[in-house]
């Protein structure tokens, strides 16, 4: 028996209020329009008067529309057949093939029990040195990359993802143009995981309440395969339009904003998503990489700077390359014990002269006179721009440290690299004979 | 008596009844598949209760029953507390894992202490003995300390002792003793008794001014910034600046008998780190896992919201009883801000008046009370105890100019600003030196304290003018104090979190090594070109700092220091002036 409500009392903004008993907080309804159908979820309750917020948004409701409840919360269906496949915020199919049948989920989930998580170990090789060497990323962690538009985010985040060797492959777009999205589809295609990647996307021109489900459903599908044991990549993008969709419908809520416009549980609410992220204790993980573009290139908009408080670190793109300052990885220590001995002291000291060659830097560009020392950060920061800096360069972690040793040596004396005696005993290169010089045939052929 | 749902929003439910309301008093939303998910009223209009409900609230709908119980939000005290992992509730995490699984599911809760454990409990006092509230009954092994189990905290006046226990095994259940109350009431005692967490515990015979250093082995606080036991600290700053890991550190080496960790609203994955490292470590003053001295209660960020505000309350709880037993004992609470943005939610939903970025009005005196409630006793029997707090505030954009610092700066007695300049330069622990204070007298002797924070100002001035004036317009005078204050900041404030040795130094090291830079600094090396100068330094550094890195007492520390005393008599030139001890 199907029960239809008719009485819509008020319509604002995405969100219809209608009169009904028995209605379940947080569950969904189909709201009927001449239009067609669309979902909707309760999110107040005031007597008989329900509160629904309209994933297609309102335009077009009536007053004379009909509104039935499904007893249930937003879910997803579950399956392999997920797999390749692409779909709208809401989570019907985006690609012209027919829907998924698949065992329901419901998304937004409980959190998982912090003693039932593991201490991640597991290091994602990058190949880029600013992350390898200097914030290594982590299986499981949730890291943002915080850029501004213009700035290749996507296609790093793309990049990162093929590197990551996930099981699963889950991309969320949020306003996501459609020239990106073809680009994520290509690298995917050439990188050879389009068949084990998963797409829910939501485009700029799509309702705005389709915006905000999207990483939830991500992230449901998501740990329904981490649960099975699978390895999964979640990536998001842009987190900054998702946020902008929470401040949308808070407003039209008439809640009080608490900072630019934005609502007072806006960290609560990107917390509970990106906590999400897991390696569970007898199952599989899921590590989430997201892209945050921020509003006026402003670390401190209540975006990015609550995002940064959640998240295990953040990557700054800027001018094309991941900034070594702001940038960090807080998990970084859990692997990068195990990786070389030398990888920390390197990590610290190569950055610890690059601050100071940007303060070399800054003098001369005031027109001071430049010192022996200056002259000698000048030329390291030259050379560590160029040769571990740039995003063009792809090599392994070892070499990236050995790369390192030789940028130091070629500037500095040991003492001056501020990198404790020990270490470099072990690891200052020593001064290049000819023999030495010509390579091991192994290592030739390699 | 119960009442039934007339509205729902968020985490907020609004309650009719016809009966009494207790203000603050806890309820339980009866969803329809059964499930009853623990709530607290927080408001009483007519015959209206607000509750917040310290779960997820989907589901509920109107009409549904809510049964309203007279007593407060309280957690259970008694043997077992230590060693354990429970949610801002008090549910033990490990426990409910058994029952659900992988997720925290709503409405699942367990008792706090272990119902089926029994502990070998010896009686302290004898029938016909005059107790009061707090009075120790008798004791149990827990851990490493003696728990004593306490005559409940809310008796009148005084009580004989009517029966009691031989020496026995008892269950935290089972009745230990009786006691006869002033109009002769009998009163049934067991090792556990209930306490609202709202409610500050301290029964004492008067607060003491708090003053004994609480050691932290982080050098920075100890010399510079010192907490003492019963004080207050507070650590602001932007993310990713370390207050986490300076919490961290100092849950492991700081000198106090029980740690208790706060997990309030923040990563899940941090708490994880303490749970799964403090069992494996060993603590050298005791030799037992840091574990059996740490209690953890989490509520991070991806737990409910209304929870969260509770879980600092029923952290203090758990450390004020274990002062009761005449223990120190340290609460670090991160972040304070979460959960004053839980209250900011809550406040919001209430509709109340909102005061600046929308913090509700009563936002610091709620920070004042939280942070009265530690503090240094002397208990009846005179034995001293202490319950120290040290939260982390997360600002809004890093600026210290918001509500919540602004409102922990007034009440704490001693402030860890960390800066973003810092820890982007990596100069770890990245606490600020000239910004940070501490109204704490620590191991240092002041004057010397006052004469290397001179250094600092007056490098950090230097600095700022050479910005201005360039390398070649510093006099070199000004440039060599420039130097011996970066040296000063890299040998001895910055610190190496992640190494056993340079990690944790113990107060004695930290008094000679600051007495050994105070040669350094106090001599002016005859320099008179600043590349010399600054050659003569970074060989300063160097040597230090692998000082730094050499255990006590080993070969290599001896082989370090002696390079290093060479180095003062032959580089050293002439003392500046002497401040030798
Ligand atoms: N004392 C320290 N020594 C070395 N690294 C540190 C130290 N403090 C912080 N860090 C680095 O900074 C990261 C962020 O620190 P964290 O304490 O999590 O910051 P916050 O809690 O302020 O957001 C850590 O993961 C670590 O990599
Ligand atoms: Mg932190």
């Amino acid at each position: 028996m199907r029960t239809y409500y008719d009485r819509i009392v008020r319509i604002a903004g995405n969100v219809v209020t209608v009169i009904a008993r028995n209605v379940g907080y947080d569950e969904l309804a189909i709201v009927n329009t001449r239009r067609g159908q669309s979902l909707a979820q309760v999110i107040r309750l005031e007597g008989d008067r329900v509160s629904l917020q309209v994933f297609a948004g309102t335009q077009g409701v009536s007053t004379g529309d009909r509104v039935r409840f499904l007893v249930r919360p937003m879910q997803v269906p579950f399956c392999d057949d997920l797999l390749g496949r692409v779909f709208d915020g809401s989570g019907l199919p985006r690609d012209d093939r027919p829907e998924v049948k698949g065992e329901p989920v419901d998304i937004g989930t409980p959190a998982v029990n912090p003693v039932k998580r593991r201490r991640p170990d597991f290091m994602i090789r990058t190949g880029i040195p600013m992350i390898d060497i200097f914030n290594s990323l982590v299986e499981s962690q949730k890291l943002p990359i915080f850029s501004v538009a213009g700035e290749p985010y996507n296609p790093l985040l793309a990049r990162i993802g093929l590197q990551a060797q996930a099981d699963v492959i889950i991309l969320g777009g949020m306003g996501l143009r459609h020239d990106d999205y073809l680009t994520f589809r290509k690298t995917f295609e050439e990188g050879g995981v389009l068949g084990r990647t998963i797409m829910f996307i939501h485009t700029a021109a799509d309702p705005v309440v389709e915006c905000l489900l999207v990483p939830d459903l991500c992230l449901a599908v998501g740990e329904q395969f981490a649960l099975q044991g699978k390895r999964v990549l979640v990536l998001l993008t842009d987190m900054t339009a998702f946020a902008d969709a929470l401040k949308e419908i808070a407003i039209t809520m008439e809640q009080i904003p608490s900072n630019r416009g934005y609502p007072g549980d806006l960290y609560t609410q990107m917390a509970r998503r990106y906590e999400k992220a897991v390696d569970f204790d007898g199952a599989g993980s899921m590590t989430l990489l997201a892209c945050v573009t921020m509003p006026g290139d402003d670390v401190t908009h209540p975006v990015p700077d609550n995002t940064g408080y959640i998240t295990e670190g953040q990557f700054y793109l800027r001018g094309g390359r991941i900034e070594p300052f702001g940038s960090l990885s807080r998990l970084k220590q859990q692997v990068n014990g195990d990786t070389r001995d030398d990888h920390r002291a390197i990590m610290d000291g190569c950055l610890q002269r690059y601050a100071l060659c940007r303060e070399s830097r800054e003098k001369r560009d005031m027109g001071f006179e430049m010192s022996e020392w200056d002259e000698k950060l000048l030329r390291y920061g030259d050379m560590f721009e160029q040769e571990i800096m740039d995003l063009a360069v792809n090599i392994p972690l070892e070499e990236a440290l050995d790369r390192c040793w030789k940028i130091l040596a070629e500037c500095f004396e040991p003492v001056e690299t501020g990198i404790r005696r020990t270490i470099i005993e072990q690891h200052w290169p020593k001064e290049l004979t000819d023999e030495e010089e010509t390579p091991e045939p192994a290592e030739a052929t390699a | 008596m119960n009442g039934r749902i007339v509205s729902v929003f968020g985490n907020m439910v609004i309650a009719e009844t016809d009966g009494k309301i207790v203000q603050n008093s806890i309820g339980y939303c009866c969803r329809r598949d059964g499930a009853k998910l623990l709530s607290e009223v927080i408001r009483i209009r007519g015959r209206l209760a607000d509750l917040q409900v310290f779960e997820e609230t989907r589901g509920l709908r109107v009409g549904d029953i809510v049964e309203l119980r007279d007593e407060m939000l309280s957690v259970t005290l008694g043997p077992g507390l230590l060693g354990q992992t429970y949610d801002g509730l008090q549910n033990p995490l490990p426990r409910v894992a058994e029952k659900t699984g992988f997720f925290l599911t709503p409405g699942v809760y367990v008792h706090g202490l272990d119902e089926q454990r029994t502990w070998d409990f010896t009686p302290k006092v004898s029938v016909g003995d005059t107790v009061r509230a707090g009075d120790t009954l008798g004791t149990v092994p827990e851990t490493m300390f003696e728990h004593h189990i306490m005559a409940p905290f809310t008796l009148k006046g005084e009580c004989k002792v009517e029966s009691i226990v031989e020496a026995s095994s008892h269950t935290v259940g089972e009745e230990i003793a009786v006691l006869a109350g002033q109009s002769g009431e009998k009163i049934s005692v067991t090792m556990q008794q209930d306490w609202p967490v709202k409610r500050p515990l301290a029964i004492c015979k008067r607060r003491l001014m708090p003053s004994e250093p609480l050691l932290t082995r982080v050098r920075i606080i100890d010399s510079m910034f010192p907490v003492v036991r019963g004080g207050t600290y507070c650590i602001p700053g932007p993310f990713g600046a370390g207050k986490t890991v300076l919490q961290q550190i100092t849950s492991r080496h700081a000198a106090v008998d029980i740690v208790i960790v706060a997990a309030c609203g923040e990563r899940a994955g941090e708490v994880v780190e303490t749970i799964r490292e403090f069992p494996e470590l060993i603590d050298p003053r005791t030799g037992k896992s840091l574990m059996e001295r740490t209690i953890i209660i989490c509520n991070t960020s991806a737990m409910p919201v209304a929870a969260r505000e509770a879980s600092v309350y029923t952290a203090v709880t758990l450390a004020e009883y274990y002062r009761q037993m005449g223990l120190h004992v340290l609460l670090l609470a991160d972040s304070t801000s979460r959960w004053a943005q839980a209250m900011r939610e809550v406040s919001g939903r209430l509709e109340e008046i909102p005061g600046e970025e929308a913090f509700p009005a009563y936002l610091e005196s709620r920070i004042a009370g939280f942070y009265e409630r530690a503090g240094a006793l002397e208990l009846n029997d005179g034995r001293v105890a202490s319950v120290t707090i040290g939260g982390t505030v997360s600002p809004a954009g890093g600026n210290f100019e918001e509500p919540v610092t602004q409102g922990t700066l007034k009440v704490v007695g001693a402030f860890h600003g960390l800066s973003r300049a810092r820890s982007d330069a990596r100069r770890y622990p990245a606490i600020d030196p000239l910004e940070s204070w501490s109204k704490y007298a620590g191991i240092i002797e002041p004057e010397k304290v006052e004469k290397v924070r001179e250094l600092l100002r007056r490098g950090s001035e230097v600095k700022q003018m050479m910005t201005v004036v360039g390398e070649e317009g510093t006099h070199i005078e000004d440039f060599t104090i420039m130097l011996k204050s970066e040296f000063f900041d890299n040998v001895y404030l910055q610190q190496n979190a992640f190494d056993d040795v340079d990690g944790a130094t113990p107060a004695e090291r930290q008094q000679f090594v600051f007495d050994k830079i105070l040669e350094v600094v106090d001599r002016d090396f005859d320099l008179d070109d600043k590349d010399t100068a600054r050659r003569v330094m970074f060989e300063a550094q160097d040597m230090f700092r692998t000082w730094n890195y050499e255990p006590d007492d080993s070969e290599k520390y001896k082989l370090s220091l002696g390079k290093i005393d060479e180095f003062i008599a032959t580089r050293g030139g002439k003392a500046q002036e002497v401040t030798k001890q």
